[in-house]
């Protein structure tokens, strides 16, 4: 990589001899820091499935014994090989909260963010490589203290991912309050702060350093997609601190902002005039939009992929950017269907169906953008291409039970059951997954400068997307019948028997889901270093990253910065030889922009 | 059978797995073909197990329909009726939707799969076709969202007058519920006036009195206890100790400030007295009634699916549900010939360790019987006996440790 150091230097002068530390650590280079936060994000991402798989057997085949479950969770949380159940809802809670931060928006954002933000915009770097850098070691810090909180005397936090007080205020009330309630606040304090470092690093990015031509309209979407986000997350997140920070001062100082009128460890504290409902508000007010932070980045990779791969120009370009920013306005006037059975006035509730119905509109048309995108496309059945169709199939079913979700009346007899975890697994779980895995697969060449194995990618895919919905969508009767979620199991209830059968099932597919993600690892890891080498364009992409040379160096483009004269979606255009046009290629006389 | 079948499941998979990995050694020894380069044989194969994957998708999912689609019982409540029409309607539209988009998805995706010879469309945009769509939906959601919110208001409308008034009242990890008696004033309540013969915290001047002579005698005797023992104690158990005489200090100051009330030219706290603390919650079919929702500790959440309804409990904020139940337990039972049916409300708010059991009994019957079971049941202060006696507090001299509050007091006498 010294001959692209060596050609340019504008304003480039802090990399001239790389240190190892420099370079592999605390690297300030885009392209390093987004390996970092994938590597990590998988690596996170494996410990949260095994947590899910070790709770999936206690589901599936209530009390029986498993010696693996023993042999990893020791006597304390498995004696004889069952799970016990402040155990289970501890590996429930941490496997949510893995998920959703750690995976889905710290891993999902920030490995695209970085990656795709400078090189699709024609930049050298992010606006500022030190701030950048920072975000990932906050990043990695909090992941590091979420994990530690699994392995704390009094077991890690328990309350769900929503942690609801005054349950995870109250140490007396569960053991998982204790400690681990503790570092699962701290650690999210820090996540916060990583994660408005680099929002604020994207968005002055993508408005002050695209490339000389790439005006907004130009943007492709991913980076849209991207910027709504970064734009979500700074205004959401802060909340979420001030929502943290009040239940650590209630938890240590003695504050009431979320207690009034508790009995607690036989005692009547001495507390009164907070409400625990003022943290739902708060907590939903973070974390609706967050919902849509880990969903938009997955939905802009897919729609570049499908493009690139339907050798197709988007279709609609201008309504999925207006969806996008619909659904990024929305998305901060719906958190109340989060509190539909809390007590809230019927009445704000009304209003909180009314918007959050209307979101469907506008994620109707990206579904319908992205099959008529699809339709007499030529279709390459590349392993990020099957990511992207399937992505659009989760989409759509998981978005469609939204809409029972969504309707109050329909809410009171679903919420917090099975229903709610089969959809937002769908939309989560699969799509914004799905998503990620499409991306890893279209820009490994990118980042790697070699190509993941195309055949197991199928594999992979095919496994996935069986076992997904072979795990989630039965969930959605298993719900339906009254089986509430968060719960170890379902013995006690007579009622709830004749679903109970679907359980093993489900579990079944979780485990060789699971076991499927090992193609995944394998392919990823092995390729690192033995895959085949990549050309400089694999897809025939019209985006700027494909310009650089196939492993570019600190500064992106060797000598002068591309200048863009077209969008980035000209596939098949009758009015060119290619079936791809680059960013970079000049208008013919008479050729018109798009 | 089942285990046996899984086993050999997962043997498969990992089997599976393991070969999968070693078709990458294959792939590379054939090393003349490139990654990205995806040949027409694997386009097709794809293209192919779109539609395989669709059929065996739909079929599975018309299979869930036919087998768990039928998801409850009819609802037992009046509104439950109207929730139960909303949600087929919703479901009609969801899966017709359903269906129509994976199809088109996955049958385009199928006929388009990759062609040497064939070049995409260069289609940018069809402002009509953007248009409808737009509408569609559009459309279909007011739709949703009027019916939705008719329901909505019917059955989140204010409680009738004549609503019978039943307190459900929440703790780690059991339900309990309270009736008004026949005065039908529920007696003042607070959580500092609870003890563990007294869930609730019912109010009434005796347990007052009894409440603050103990909180006194606890206070004076851990005082006592203090001055004798200074020499041998350490400055950190004294101040444990003087700790909790400022809580106790603080428990009898709180209880100092309750007031009485008047309700109906009833005393609240004479009220109490004839409520009836019960752990059923036993309801007269065809009467409104209105669950007010009350927790001690941390939220739970009533759920009761047959009623198709659910209220969270809140500590410090009472919630309501009104609704009004049209099938006896009995009535049910014959409906689906299960002689042990009963209505059960479930705790839907993880609450801690045994959440997955914390459950009450519902029983709907006749007015007659209703009336009947209500009369049987004890009043809160048993009307023979007023006076509750004395509890003894666990004397300090005996133990090393700091005396009880006399909440825990009371707890361990019991
Ligand atoms: C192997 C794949 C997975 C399986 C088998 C699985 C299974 C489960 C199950 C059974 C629950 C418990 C639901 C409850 O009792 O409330 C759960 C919770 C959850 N899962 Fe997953 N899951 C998987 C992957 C994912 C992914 C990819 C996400 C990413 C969004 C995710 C996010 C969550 C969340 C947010 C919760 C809620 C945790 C809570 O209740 O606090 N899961 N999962
Ligand atoms: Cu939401
Ligand atoms: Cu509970």
């Amino acid at each position: 990589m010294a001959h692209a150091h060596d050609t340019h230097h504008d304003g480039h002068a802090h990399h001239h001899k790389e240190s190892w530390i420099s370079k592999y650590v605390f690297s300030q280079d885009h392209k390093m820091i987004s390996k970092q936060f994938l590597v990590t994000a998988i690596f996170m991402g494996v410990i949260a499935v095994t947590l899910s798989v070790l709770f999936r057997l206690q589901l599936g085949w209530n009390g029986q014994s498993f010696g693996i479950l023993n042999a990893l969770l020791g006597d304390r949380w498995a004696p004889n090989g069952v799970l016990s159940s402040n155990a289970y809802l501890a590996l429930v809670t941490i496997h949510g909260t893995i998920m959703v931060f750690f995976v889905l928006t710290g891993g999902l954002s920030g490995t695209f963010a970085n990656l795709l933000i400078p090189l699709q915009i024609g930049a050298r770097d992010m606006a500022s490589g030190f701030l950048n850098m920072l975000s990932y070691w906050f990043f990695f810090t909090s992941s590091v203290i979420m994990v530690a909180s699994l392995f704390v005397e009094t077991g890690a936090a328990s309350g769900g991912w929503t942690i609801y007080p005054p349950l995870s205020a109250l140490p007396d009330a569960m053991p998982g309050s204790g400690l681990g309630m503790t570092l699962w606040l701290i650690s999210m304090v820090i996540f916060v702060a990583s994660s408005l470092l680099a929002g604020l690093n994207y968005i002055v990015t993508i408005i002050n350093l695209r490339t000389k031509g790439m005006k907004m309209t130009r943007l492709p979407l991913t980076v849209w997609a991207l910027f709504v986000t970064a734009i979500l997350g700074v205004l959401s997140f802060p909340v979420l601190v001030s929502c943290v920070v009040l239940l650590l001062m209630d938890r240590g100082f003695g504050t009431a902002f979320y207690l009034s009128d508790i009995y607690i460890g036989g005692q009547p504290l001495d507390v009164t005039g907070g409400s625990p409902l003022l943290f739902q508000h708060l907590f939903w007010f973070l974390g609706h939009p967050e919902v849509y932070i880990v969903l938009l980045p997955a939905l802009g990779i897919s729609s570049e992929i499908i493009s690139t791969n339907a050798r197709k120009p988007i279709f609609g370009y201008k309504a999925m950017v207006g969806s996008i920013l619909a659904i990024g306005f929305l998305s901060f006037i719906v958190w109340g269907h989060h509190m539909y059975v809390t007590g809230m006035n019927p009445f704000l509730g009304s209003v909180f169906v009314f918007t959050t119905l209307l979101i469907a509109i506008p994620s109707a048309v990206k579904a319908f953008n992205y099959i008529t995108t699809l339709y007499q496309g030529n279709i390459r059945m590349t392993p990020g291409m099957l990511f992207s169709i399937g992505l659009v199939s989760t989409f759509v079913t998981g978005g469609l039970t939204g809409i029972i979700l969504a309707d109050s009346a329909l809410d009171v007899n679903v919420h917090d059951t099975y229903f709610v975890v089969a959809h937002f697994h769908i939309v989560m779980g699969m799509s914004a997954i799905f998503g990620m895995l499409a991306g890893v697969y279209h820009w490994f060449p990118k980042m790697y400068g070699r190509m993941m194995n195309t055949k197991l990618g199928f594999a992979h895919f095919w496994l996935t997307l069986v076992c997904g919905f072979g795990v989630f969508f039965p969930m959605h009767f298993v719900g339906m019948a009254g089986s509430p979620r968060r719960y170890y199991a379902y013995t006690e209830f007579p009622f709830l028997q004749w679903v109970e059968d679907l359980q093993p099932i489900i579990s079944t597919f979780a485990i060789v889901g699971g076991l499927a993600q090992l193609l995944f690892l394998f392919n990823f890891f092995h390729s690192i270093w033995f895959g085949q080498k990549a050309p400089a364009n694999p897809w025939g992409s019209n985006t700027l990253e494909w310009t650089t040379p196939v492993k570019p160096g600190h500064g992106n483009w060797p000598g002068a910065l591309p200048e863009v004269h077209r969008w980035a979606y000209d596939y098949s255009n009758p009015e060119h030889e290619e079936d791809f046009v680059p960013q970079t290629v000049p208008l013919k006389a008479g050729e018109h922009a798009h | 059978m089942l285990n046996l079948l899984i086993i050999l499941v997962l043997v498969l998979a990992v089997i599976a797995v393991f070969q999968l990995t070693r078709v990458y050694e294959y792939s590379r020894s054939i090393r003349n073909t490139r990654e990205e380069e995806i040949s027409h044989a694997d386009n097709k194969l794809n293209a192919w197990l779109m539609l395989v994957w669709m059929v065996a998708f739909f079929i599975g999912t018309i299979v869930l329909y036919v087998k768990y689609g039928n998801y409850l019982p009819p609802p037992a409540s009046e509104h439950g009726v109207n929730v139960d029409n909303l949600m087929a309607f919703n479901i009609w539209i969801i899966t017709i939707a359903f269906f129509l988009m994976n199809g088109a998805l996955f049958i385009i995706t199928y006929k388009f799969y990759y062609r040497k010879d064939r070049k995409a469309r260069f289609h940018l945009h069809d402002n009509r076709l953007e248009m409808l769509w737009t509408m569609i939906p559009g459309v279909l959601m007011a739709v949703i969202i009027i019916y939705g919110l008719i329901t909505w208001g019917k059955m989140t409308g204010p409680a009738s007058a004549d609503a019978l008034k039943i307190e459900v009242y929440s703790k780690q990890f059991d339900w309990t519920a309270r009736y008004s008696g026949k005065d039908g004033v529920f007696g003042a309540a607070n959580f500092n006036m609870i003890t563990s013969d007294n869930i609730f915290g019912i109010i009434t001047p005796d347990r007052m009195k009894v409440m603050l002579d103990s909180i006194d005698g606890d206070i004076s005797e851990t005082e006592a206890y203090i001055e004798r023992e200074k020499a041998l104690l350490s400055d950190e158990k004294i101040e444990v100790l003087e700790d909790q005489i400022y809580r106790m200090k603080r428990h009898k100051q709180r209880l100092m400030d309750l007031d009485e009330d008047q309700l109906n030219g009833i005393s609240t706290w004479t009220a109490g007295a004839d409520d009836v603390i019960a752990k059923e919650l036993h309801l007269p079919v065809g009467q409104e009634v209105e669950l007010i929702f009350t927790s001690r500790d941390v939220l739970h959440s009533a759920y009761l699916p047959h009623f198709r309804a659910q209220m969270n409990t809140v500590p410090g904020v009472p919630t309501r549900f009104k609704m009004k139940p049209t099938i006896t337990t009995e009535e049910m039972r014959q409906e689906l010939k299960d002689p042990a049916f009963d209505y059960i409300l479930l705790c839907n708010k993880v609450c801690g360790a045994t959440h997955y059991n914390m459950k009450m009994k519902v029983i709907v019957e006749s007015p007659e019987a209703y009336a009947k079971w209500l009369e049987s049941q004890k009043l809160f202060v048993p009307v023979e006996a007023p006076a509750a006696e004395v509890p003894a507090t666990a004397s300090p001299d005996t133990t090393a440790s700091a005396p009880a509050s006399p909440a825990t007091a009371m707890v361990v006498n019991r």
